[in-house]
Formats: structure tokens, sequence, C-alpha cells
């Protein structure tokens, strides 16, 4: 027996070797990715079929495949299958930010070099395909006026449609109700374009504008509403669900009527998260095109009457200008493409702020 | 009457933590909020004590408030089928006054004496065009999610996330100018190159011109979704539960495996909700597709070579010039699109709604 026991005492002294998983040596990985970019340069230049672009693709399919092989003959099928995924996903967040800071980059630089007074307070009436000037003061006017209109329709109708979903509907109805906004939110903004183009512009118009169809502001602040208000009706509703039932209660409870109790109790514990909500919303309705191109028409001249007449848009004057044959048309679009992102972006970033302090959070 | 709201709304900061209200079903607030109503008794006129509850009146103003959003929420379902009704209106005469076929002929001349007009290649852009897309779009997005969620230092991860929301807010206007003022270029060079040497795959055979072809517009599409696929499904990723993830750790998975034991199989719902919201962007998707394709009106697998076009786009370049008839055949079009992505958002959503648990959360 005691033995028995000697005998296998020197056993575990040679354990230690073992008991870790062999892994490769740190300098593996760059030692592969220099070794194919090698290789890859040597077949691209040698067979000649490409340039430095070819060569970095190439190179980056030679290293998952030398990383899978080197590391399944060390360390293990698993380890190796571990080793490539996430090469792969680091690769594609790689080779994803590529393109977008490229996006990013030219609209920075690009955007700069009419960034001036003139660009910010003159329109492009009279504006020929020879005068370097010309602005985007008529496109700012309208997307402000359109945007404006647009949230002034959606806001009220899209906070009670919540309201009815969340606090009044029952069954399925209000089953129908969720389901559809929720279908409503994939509706194409063109498609929303045609819809106010068929229904406002060509049918209801021309009963006060002597028969025939007019084109307006109003009309893109119609179209702009039906995208905007699945978007205000989601999160509202979401925020609504939120507030907590005691909150409730004790309105009840003090003998507070149903309505009152949501207008003022419910509604403003929920308003920030509404707040957020509805500005997300505008940002995705300031930068549509299509159904400002559709309805209201452009135009060159400012026009203040969202009631009358062509207005244009910044996001359709971008399109506009970036048509545009003339000489001095890109850089305006490149101006108008930043001024619109800054717009949207500066909406969005207090959109999101305001959801981090939002006390309800989710 | 104006104190009293005010001081229960201050309450409620406390109540918050008291209740975690997402842990209630859906529509529970409202349940417990009927009570009040049904408990009301009629005839009851202040008998003293603490007094009865006011009568409920036929026309009060509870019962006007709650017409109000009654008539706010069947707006949704009106304003979606007076889409479907303007639209059909409209499109009917241009309809009838085609000389060829709707379905089946390739080319766009409803302005014409005699109106031809066919939906079918234009469609068939669409479609294609949304789906190599989606096709590059949907594995880099998970992958940069995943990478954001689960590989990234925790500060890297969410500044970069926070970049990624406000991406997915840049006009897609700005994204068609960027593809055909930048990336044409570069998609021309590599077009030049795929038709040199693999000029006997279909899909890049041609002799040019090349460069504004369904690649620039799908590969332009594809970097317009990526960031709303991606920060939809970082979102959801981020949503699995660490004692999931923990549990897949300690049995002795690798990052890999937990990612896919784990995460994955948890988040599959909000994926395929994610991906559905970006495949209907880019089926609706318009003025960066006008902006980067070349306008052809024929039906050709071929990805290289100037060409393509779809629904959308095609509405946006020749609503210009159109005529009655030439409105009327585009609103035509505009309808079928509508079918198209009606039939997506459809499907998405019944697929989302049978895992009712996470309509809150992902979709």
């Amino acid at each position: 027996m005691s033995t028995a026991v000697t005998t296998h005492r020197p056993r575990p002294a040679a354990q230690p070797a073992t008991l870790r998983a062999k892994r490769l040596p740190w300098y593996a990985a760059p030692a592969i990715a220099l070794a194919a970019l090698v290789v890859a340069a040597a077949v691209v230049y040698g067979v000649g079929i490409g340039g430095p672009v070819l060569v970095v693709v190439l190179a980056a399919v030679l290293y998952l495949a030398g990383l899978f092989a080197a590391a399944n003959a060390v360390e293990g099928r698993r380890s190796a299958r571990n080793r490539t995924w996430s090469a792969l996903i680091h690769s594609a967040f790689v080779l994803a930010v590529l393109p977008l800071a490229s996006v990013v980059w030219t609209l920075v630089s690009n955007g700069f070099e009419r960034l001036d007074g003139n660009f910010f307070f003159t329109s492009m009436n009279n504006i020929g395909a020879r005068d370097p000037e010309g602005g985007a003061y008529h496109a700012i006017v309208g997307t402000l006026e359109q945007v404006g209109i647009a949230t002034l329709i959606t806001v009220p109708l899209g906070i009670l449609c919540a309201i009815y979903v969340v606090e009044y509907g029952r069954g399925r109805f209000a089953f129908a109700i969720r389901f559809f906004v929720d279908v409503m939110t994939g509706i194409p903004s063109i498609v929303s374009g045609l819809f106010v183009l068929a229904f406002w512009v060509l049918i209801v118009s021309p009963w006060f504008n002597d028969g025939r169809p007019s084109f307006s502001g109003f009309a893109a602040a119609l179209a702009l509403s039906v995208l905007m208000l699945p978007t205000v009706v989601r999160s509202t509703e979401e925020m609504l669900r939120l507030v907590p039932a005691p909150l409730r209660e004790g309105a009840y409870a003090l003998g507070v009527p149903k309505w009152k109790t949501i207008l003022r109790v419910v509604l403003p514990t929920a308003l920030p998260g509404i707040v957020t909500g509805v500005m997300l919303a505008i940002a995705r309705a300031a930068g549509e095109t299509a159904p400002v191109l559709l309805v209201a028409g452009g135009g060159a001249a400012i026009n203040f009457n969202p009631f009358e007449n062509n207005q244009s848009s910044l996001a359709l004057f971008v399109y506009q200008q970036a048509g545009d044959a003339s000489r001095y048309a890109p850089a305006r679009a490149w101006t108008a493409a930043l001024t619109l992102v800054a717009l949207v972006l500066i909406l969005t970033i207090a959109a999101k702020l305001l959801a981090r302090r939002n006390r309800l959070g989710r | 009457m104006g104190e009293t709201p005010h001081r229960s709304a201050d309450a409620g900061t406390g109540g918050t933590r008291v209740t975690q209200s997402h842990e209630r079903p859906a529509g529970a607030s409202a349940h417990v909020a009927e009570a009040p109503v049904s408990t009301r008794t009629p005839g009851g006129t202040g008998l003293g004590g603490g007094g009865a509850l006011p009568r409920a009146r036929a026309f009060g103003a509870e019962r006007a408030f709650r017409g109000l959003t009654l008539a706010a929420g069947s707006a949704v379902l009106i304003i979606i089928a007076a889409i479907a009704v303007f639209l059909v209106t409209k499109a009917v005469p241009a309809l009838r006054a085609n000389t060829e076929s709707f379905w089946t002929f390739e080319g766009w001349f409803p302005n014409d004496a005699e109106p031809k007009f066919g939906i079918g290649a234009l469609a068939f852009g669409t479609v294609l065009s949304a789906a190599l897309a989606l096709l590059v779009a949907v594995p880099v997005a998970l992958g940069i999610a995943l990478y954001l969620s689960h590989y990234a230092p925790r500060r890297v991860g969410t500044t970069l996330g926070f970049l990624i929301d406000l991406l997915a807010a840049v006009p897609s206007v700005v994204f068609g100018l960027w593809g055909r003022e930048i990336f044409l270029q570069p998609v021309h060079d590599f077009s030049l190159w795929l038709n040199k040497y693999f000029s006997w795959i279909p899909l890049f055979g041609g002799d040019g011109p090349f460069g504004k072809s369904i690649l620039l517009g799908s590969l332009v599409l594809a970097i317009m979704v990526l960031p709303i696929i991606t920060s939809l499904s970082r979102e959801v990723f981020l949503q699995t539960p660490t004692a999931n993830e923990e549990a897949a750790l300690a049995l002795g998975a690798t990052r890999w495996e937990m990612l896919r034991t784990a995460v994955l199989p948890y988040g599959r719902p909000g994926i395929i909700a994610a991906v559905m919201l970006g495949l209907g962007r880019a089926l609706g998707e318009t003025i960066a597709l006008a902006m980067t394709l070349g306008i052809t009106f024929n039906i050709s697998f071929n990805l290289i070579e100037n060409g393509g076009n779809s629904i959308a786009a095609n509405i946006a370049n020749t609503f210009g010039e159109a005529n009655e008839t030439g409105r009327g055949a585009l609103i035509a079009s505009g309808l079928v699109l509508f079918a198209i992505t009606l039939i997506v958002n459809i499907t998405a959503r019944a697929i989302i709604y049978r895992r009712r648990e996470f309509t809150e959360s992902a979709a």
C-alpha cells in the first residue's frame, strides 16, 4: 500500500508543464501578418493583377488562414476558431469605419469651402450657372417651416394616439393600432410623398387654387408628419409605460379623474422621454428629401409662406445642387449637406443627452 | 387644483425605484387605472363623510378625452388605409391608359401619346439592390455590434456606439452625395478590375462604361443601413443577461463559443428586427439611389455596368417632367413599392410579435 503511494508521488512534479494549455507566443500574430503581407505583395506584383488594395485584401485572407492553421496546430481547434472569429470581428470593424470616416471627412473638408455669410443669407434667386455666389437661405427657411408645421401636427396626434394605446385601448383594436404603428415605421418616405401628392396636391388643393394643383411647403409638412408619426407614437408609448403605477393610483386616490391624471400626472412625468422621441423624429424628418421633392417642388427664391407656391428644403437643395451642371454647384451642395448634418446631429445629440438625464430611464 | 398634480409628479421620482414598471406586462398600468372608472356609482351626490365619487356624466371631460385619444389612435389606421386608397385612385387611370403590360414591359414612357410603362425592371432593381446591400451590410454590422458590445474596452465601446448612433441619423442625401462625388472612382476602378479578371462570370461581364452601377448603388445603401443595423443589434447584444455569458465562460467556452451559445441565440429576434428595419430602409431608399445609379430600364444581373434602377429612384428622377398620366404611372409604381414594403414589414412584425417580450426592447 505504502509503496504504491510513494511510486505515485513523483508524477505531480511533472504536471505543471501541461497544466496550462499551449499558447501561441505573443509575436505569432504580427509575424503571420507580416508574412501574409509579403506573400500577398509577391503574388500580386509578381503576377501583376492589381495594386496595393488587392495586396491588403489578399494579405487579410492569408493572415486569417495562417492564423487558423498556426493556432490549430499549437492550441487546438476550438482556440483556433476563437482566434479566427475574433480577427474577423475586428476586421469587420475596420472595414466599416473606413467608408464612414471617409463620409465624415469629405463632408467636413468639402463643406467648409462655402461656409460663409453669403451662403446663409442669400438664396439661389437669379443665380446663373456662372455665378459663384448663391446660398441656401431659402432652403433653410423651408426646412424650418416644414419641419415646424410637421411637428405641430404630429406631436399632439402622436401623443394622443400613444395615450389611447397605453391607457384606454384594450383588446384587438388597440393591438391593431400598435401593430400598424410598427408597420408604418417602415413606410418609405417616397410613398408618403406620393400619398400627399395624390391626396393633397392633386385632389384637395385645386379646390382653393382655381382648380390647379398647388405645390406648397404645407404639403411637404403633411408628408413629413406621416413619417414622424410612428416614431413619436412608439417613443411616447414606451415612456408612458415606464410611468410607475403608484403615481396614477395616488392621483386616483385623491379623486382626480382619469383624464386629468393622464394630463397632469402621467404626461409631465414622462415628458423628458417624449421630448427625446420627438427630437429624434424631427431629426429624421429634417433629412428627408423625396417627399419635399414631390410635393413642395423646390424653388430658388425665398418663400416664407408655406401655404402657397413652391418651397425648397436643405435636403432638396443638396440634391438639386448635386445634379446641377454649374461648376460652383458641388461646393454649395457640400456646404448645404454639412449644414443639414449639423442641424440633424445637434438635434440628435441633444435628444440623447436628454434621454440620459431622464429619470424614468430604462 | 393646480398644486396637487405637481406634488404627485414629484413623488413619482421616489416611486420609480419602488416599482420596476417594465417588469409589468404591457397594459398592466392601464388595467390598474381602470378601477376608479368602474367604481363610480351613479346617483351618489355627496352623502357626507369623505364625499362620494362624482356622478359619471354622459358627456363629461372624461368621455371627451377618451374620444379624442380614440380618434387619434384611429388616425393611424385611417392614414394607412388612405395611403392605399388615394394611391389606387390616382394609379388606376394611368394603368388604364397603359398600352403595354404593366408587369412585364421593360421601359418607362408614360408621357407619350400612347403611354407605355412597366414595373418589372424597376421592381427587380429595387429588390436586387436592397438584397445586395443587406448581403454586404448584415455580416459587417453584426461584426461591429459584437465588437462594440463584447470585444472593445467598455469606454471605447460606449463612445463608438454613440458615434454609430449619430451616423444612423445622417440623412440619405449626404450618403448619395458622397457616393456620387467620392465613392464613384474607387468603385469604377474596382469594376474595371473585376471586369478584367472575372468577366467570365455574367455578374461582372459587359464592356462598360462602368461605375454608376448596381454595385455602387448597393454599396452606398449598405454603408447607409450599416449604422442602423449596428446600433439596434448592439443594443440587443448588450441586453444579454450576464449570468448566461458567465455560465458559458465558466463551462470553459472560449469567447467566440460564448458569443455563439449565449449572446447570438438570445439576440436573434432583435437581430431579425434590425435586419428587417434595414431592409425596409434599403427598399424605400430614394435619393441615395437616384444619385448613384445609372438609369436604365432593363432586367440585368450585370452588377458593374452603368445601369440599374429602382422604383423610388425612378420616381425621384422622372417626376419633374411627368404629365398627368406620368404622375399616375409613378403613383402606380409607388403603390407597388408600398405593397412590397408592407409585406416585408408585416412579415417582420409577425415574426417579432411571436416573441412578445422582445417587442418592448428590441423592436
